[in-house]
Order: C-alpha cells, then sequence, then structure tokens
C-alpha cells in the first residue's frame, strides 16, 4: 500500500511540473543559500588560519611598548631594543630556530620613471626561515654585507611588478631614499595577508644598512622569533618575557614595557571571528530554509483546495483516510527533498564561485550538506502535514462536489 | 478489507434500506431529506432512481454508496450494516465492491486514460503489470481501444464518460452507482452510454442504480424507483 502511495505521490508531482518547482523555490534557495554561506565562510576561516600561518610557523613577535595600548600606541615612553636585546634572546631562550631582529620604516622605491611608496625593512637571513619567505630568484646576504652594511637589498613581488614588469630585477639597482641599492635577490610571492595587506609590498636590506643610512639609529623595532617545531610557543614566550623584564631591570611590580605576541594565539582569535560570522551568516540562511518550508505548506494548502474534487474522486473510488494523507504528505517531502537535493547543487556551484571570486579555498563540508538535506525532508514533513491532513478528512460528498 | 458473512452466497439483497432516513442540521434547523426509506435491491438488477430536485434521490445515492450513512434505519449491503462502519470501513467497502459514474465525469486532469482507469487498481494494490492489462481490457470493451494515452481534456463528454465507465467496473463491482451518467451529453452520446450500461448489467451481472430525470434514459432499467419528498412515491417494472 505504501508503494502505491508513493506510486500516486510521484505522478502527480509529474503531472504538474510547473505547480511543483514553485513549491520547491522556497526550499531551493534556503538550502543553497545556508550549503553557499557555509561553504564560503569555511573557505575563508581555512584561509585565514593559512594565510597567518604563512607569516611564519610558530612565531612571536616582540615589540616595545604596551600590549593593551593596540598599535600605534606601542612606542610611547617604552625605551626600543637593541641589537643585544635579539642577541640575548637567542642566547638565553631555549627551543628558538630562529630570531630576526627588525627595523625600517615607510619609503620610496624608485627605478628609471618608476617610484613605488613601499616598506624597507631591515633585517638578517634570519628574517626569512623565521617568517617563512622564500627566494624566487637570486640569493641571500652574505656574511660581509651585513657585516659592512652594504647597499643590497632582496625585493617582494609588488614591488618587481610595480618598478620592473616583465624584466628580470636581479642585478639591477634601485634607489631607496639617498642610497643606490643592488638587487640580489627576490621573495616569492605571498599574496594578500588575512588582514588585507599586501605581503609582498617590501624591500628587505641588511639590518645595518637601514640602521646606518635609511633610519639612522640603531633600534631595533621589533623581533621576530620563530620556536622549533614541537616547542611550545607559550612556553616561549614566557622565557623571553622573563629575560626581556631582567634586561629592561622591570621590578616585581611593574607593568611589561614590551609585548610578546604568539600568531598562533591570533590565529585562534581570527579563526574563531570568522567561524562566528559563518554560522551567523548560515543561521540568517537557514531563516530563509524555514520560510521555504513555509511557501511548501502555504502551495499544499492550495494546491489541496485546488485539488478537492480529485481528492472526492479518491475518497470516492475507496482511498482511506491515511492513503490521502500519505499522498499529500510524500508529496510534500518528495518535493522538498528534491528542492533540497538542487538547492544542494545549486549551493555548491554558488559556493563554488563565491569561493573563485574571494579567492578562498572550496572546502565542501559534508556535515552542513547532510543537515541541509535532512532538514529539507523535515521541512517537507512537518510543513506537508497541516494540508495533507485537512485533505485527508474532506467529506466525499462535499469534495465531489466542489468545482 | 471488510468481507459480508461467510457462507451467505447471495442469501442477503445487495442492498436493503429499512426505515432509513437523513436528517441535515439538528434542532429547529434540522432538514430531513430522506423520512423513512424501505428498499431492496437484488443482485443483477438494473434500477433507475427519479424525481425533482430536492427529492431526496441523491441524499439516497449517497447512502447507497456507502459516502454517507443514515441518521436512522439501517442500510445493509450484502447483509453487512453499513451505518455501524467507519469511515475507512466505508472506504474499503467502496473498494471492493462499488463503481462510480457521475454527471460530471470526475476523471482525474492531465492524466491519461489508462492511468485514471487504473486509480481503482492501485488502491486495490494490484501488481503493475497486472493493473495495466486490466485497464486496458476495460478501456476497451467500452470501445476506447487506443485512446489509452489520451487526457481527460482531449477527448470528447462521451468519451470522457466512457473512460468513467471504464474506471468504475474494472474492478468488477458487485453494483455501479451512476449519478445522472447522460446529463452532460446529447441524446445520440447518452444512448451509446446507456446502452454500454446495459451490456455490463446483462452480461456481467454487475447491479446498477442510475439517479436521472430522463425517462428515456430510465427506460433501459427494468425497475424504477420514483421518490418525492424525501420517501418514496411509487415503484415500477419496465414492462419490456
Amino acid at each position: 500500500m505504501f508503494l502505491e502511495t508513493i506510486l500516486i505521490a510521484m505522478r502527480e508531482i509529474k503531472r504538474n511540473v510547473m505547480r511543483s518547482s514553485l513549491t520547491i523555490l522556497g526550499i531551493v534557495i534556503g538550502v543553497a543559500a545556508v550549503i553557499t554561506m557555509v561553504t564560503v565562510g569555511d573557505g575563508a576561516t581555512r584561509q585565514v588560519a593559512y594565510e597567518i600561518s604563512s607569516l611564519g610557523s610558530n612565531l612571536l613577535d616582540v615589540r616595545p611598548g604596551q600590549s593593551h595600548r593596540g598599535p600605534g600606541g606601542t612606542r610611547s615612553g617604552a625605551p626600543m631594543f637593541k641589537i643585544a636585546d635579539a642577541e640575548a634572546i637567542e642566547r638565553d631562550v631555549a627551543g628558538l630556530a630562529g630570531v630576526a631582529p627588525i627595523t625600517g620604516r615607510s619609503s620610496q622605491a624608485i627605478y628609471g620613471n618608476e617610484n613605488w611608496a613601499t616598506n624597507i625593512t631591515g633585517s638578517t637571513n634570519n628574517f626569512l626561515q623565521v617568517r617563512n619567505w622564500v627566494l624566487s630568484g637570486g640569493r641571500q646576504f652574505t656574511d660581509g654585507e651585513l657585516r659592512a652594511g652594504a647597499a643590497v637589498c632582496i625585493i617582494g613581488a609588488t614591488i618587481h611588478k610595480q618598478l620592473f614588469g616583465e624584466q628580470d630585477p636581479v642585478g639591477r639597482t634601485i634607489r631607496l631614499e639617498k642610497i643606490s641599492c643592488q638587487i640580489i635577490g627576490e621573495f616569492k610571492s605571498k599574496g594578500q595577508s588575512g588582514f588585507g595587506t599586501d605581503q609582498d609590498d617590501f624591500v628587505l636590506m641588511p639590518l645595518r644598512t637601514v640602521q646606518r643610512r635609511i633610519v639612522g639609529n640603531n633600534d631595533i623595532f621589533s623581533i621576530s622569533v620563530s620556536a622549533k617545531d614541537g616547542v611550545s610557543t607559550e612556553k616561549v614566550k614566557e622565557d623571553i618575557e622573563r629575560l626581556l623584564r631582567e634586561r629592561r631591570h622591570l621590578g616585581k611590580k611593574e607593568e611589561d614595557d614590551f609585548n610578546v605576541r604568539d600568531m598562533q594565539e591570533i590565529v585562534k582569535t581570527l579563526t574563531g571571528t570568522t567561524r562566528l560570522l559563518t554560522a551567523l551568516l548560515g543561521a540568517v540562511a537557514a531563516v530563509s530554509l524555514l520560510v521555504g518550508g513555509i511557501g511548501i505548506m502555504n502551495i499544499m494548502l492550495v494546491s489541496v483546495t485546488e485539488r478537492t474534487r480529485e481528492i472526492g474522486i479518491r475518497l470516492a473510488i475507496g482511498a482511506m483516510e491515511k492513503q490521502v494523507l500519505m499522498q499529500f504528505l510524500i508529496e510534500a517531502v518528495v518535493l522538498s527533498c528534491f528542492g533540497g537535493i538542487i538547492g544542494i547543487i545549486l549551493g555548491i556551484a554558488a559556493a563554488a564561485a563565491g569561493a573563485s571570486a574571494l579567492k578562498v579555498p572550496l572546502i565542501l563540508n559534508i556535515g552542513i550538506i547532510v543537515i541541509a538535506f535532512v532538514f529539507s525532508a523535515a521541512v517537507g514533513v512537518v510543513f506537508g502535514f497541516f494540508p495533507a491532513r485537512k485533505a485527508a478528512l474532506l467529506d466525499p460528498i462535499e469534495a465531489l462536489r466542489h468545482e | 478489507m471488510i468481507t459480508p458473512p461467510s457462507g451467505t452466497g447471495n442469501m442477503y439483497p445487495v442492498i436493503e434500506l429499512n426505515g432509513v432516513t437523513r436528517v441535515y442540521g439538528t434542532g429547529t434547523a434540522a432538514v430531513g431529506a430522506l423520512q423513512g426509506i424501505d428498499l431492496k435491491i437484488e443482485h443483477g438488477e438494473f434500477v433507475a432512481v427519479m424525481g425533482p430536485s430536492g427529492s431526496g434521490k441523491s441524499t439516497c445515492m449517497n447512502i447507497l454508496g456507502c459516502l454517507d450513512t443514515p441518521t436512522s434505519g439501517a442500510y445493509r449491503f450484502k447483509g453487512i450494516e453499513v451505518g455501524k462502519l467507519s469511515r475507512d470501513q466505508r472506504a474499503l467497502l467502496r473498494r471492493h465492491y462499488l463503481g462510480f459514474v457521475f454527471q460530471g465525469f470526475n476523471l482525474l486532469n492531465r492524466t491519461s486514460a489508462l492511468e485514471n482507469v487504473e486509480l481503482p487498481l492501485i488502491y486495490r494494490g494490484t501488481p503493475a503489470t497486472e493493473r495495466r492489462e486490466m485497464a486496458r481490457k476495460a478501456l476497451a470493451s467500452v470501445g476506447l481501444n487506443g485512446w489509452e494515452t489520451h487526457t481527460p481534456a482531449e477527448l470528447s463528454g462521451g468519451q470522457q464518460q466512457r473512460v468513467a465507465i471504464a474506471r468504475a467496473i474494472v474492478a468488477s463491482p458487485e453494483v455501479l452507482f451512476a449519478d445522472e451518467p447522460t446529463g452532460n451529453l446529447d441524446s445520440a452520446r447518452s444512448r451509446e452510454i446507456m446502452e454500454l450500461m446495459t451490456v455490463f448489467n446483462r452480461d456481467r451481472g454487475i447491479t446498477i442504480v442510475m439517479v436521472t430525470h430522463d425517462s428515456d434514459m430510465a427506460s433501459y432499467a427494468r425497475r424504477i424507483v420514483r421518490f418525492m419528498d424525501g420517501i418514496i412515491d411509487k415503484e415500477e417494472q419496465n414492462g419490456s
């Protein structure tokens, strides 16, 4: 009997393609919206995590100033680091993979008629390892260049594009502030960071060159530290803090006048934020799924009225209440499942389009697809039941007379 | 499924009404559509029910067709008291013993003639291949060979009524109830339909109860029951 009822329901759906497609439109949109939102959101979360980790694995950033003042307020009052601080960290803190003292400032890079506003960063070869930079051409600094403060530089991909276009920049000379600087190497592009800034827009020079000839002091703006794999960044952070408090002669009651930022914490915070955002968008989309369900109920109710005579015929011919109920219920469930499937396909397509437009990876979350499908089937049951019951309880005599 | 008392054979008449009344509404608004009907219809009879509008003949047909139940009195179908059955039990009774033909044909729209005829068999749970075969034969028996795939909209009124008759008889019912089956047809088409029904009555022994306004149509029946103001005014046998 159940099979017969399914058969009847399927025939009815097939007979009314227009009505059926209108009925499922809400579900299709709802499911597609949920899947698109969640998939793109997941991709964005993954992308943020990936980009931050591309800054450097197990990276800790040590800066003077107090953390709660936020960026901008960091330099006020607190003494800057010197090269000796970086050397002390390298010497006294265990479990480090590399320490890179960093200084720099924003400036212009000029080549021929081209001119580009960029950042000059001064550091050592450790910078490459600590911040995960790979050379796409040329070489690193030599010890001699580092010691002497030679006028050499390694440029980011953006500088290449802006100043040299298609030409090979290695070996050429650009002007940075008052110095002519030979390009000895080029970084492989990392693209946009999770914060939306261009990571490739900088020029790396030996620390000493920048200190002496660009900035004009011996300060270290920040120290980037990377922990060895398997070493707890938490522990390294504590060790650095203890060491720096000692070196800066801070009493027990004094606050840190520097801060050590653990990138993994930032990764956690940021991915947490994107996840929350994804959940919110998903929830909004879920509301549209609910609205889609109400749409199904609406059209099913109209359809029961419109099909009163058909129901009368079926009842007269010998359909039992539960068969009519099942027929309409199955119609609703089949329709909403069908809508769910179309919605899933559309949602994945839209997510793929959205992911490529936003340049985030496409990560299909099977869980959410299953949930969206089950939910759409449930919508069919819940919102199909009321119209189905209305149909089943019709009086056959009245129903047959219905025009 | 509802089965009549076993071993009864044709011991009971197919239809037996004893003092059946049907009252619509309650209290002072109550209207007695049927005011005590006694009627007996035996196997294989062809009965025409006549009477002016409001005489109670439609109400009586609804009760006979197990679509409605009497307010008082007893309606026995093959010995089963219909008034004591539940809604679903009456549905089963209709499914297995009754066929219906209506004035307005009442076919499913956008549904092929074959599928319309299959409908009662689907509810009976007849397997698909058998069902299709039976439906095809039923359509052939009403002269609609080759019209299987046409939908009602593509058929003339006479053809639609033939499909309806095929649907009514496809499951070999005990009784065929026809409510003004020729009311929407011209006289030539009407005669064709009446002849078809006569054939099913005579050759297959299907009991037919037909409501009609038209005495020409009633003349096909062997017995005419005339209603007036909720009672049976008179019964007459057709001479032929």
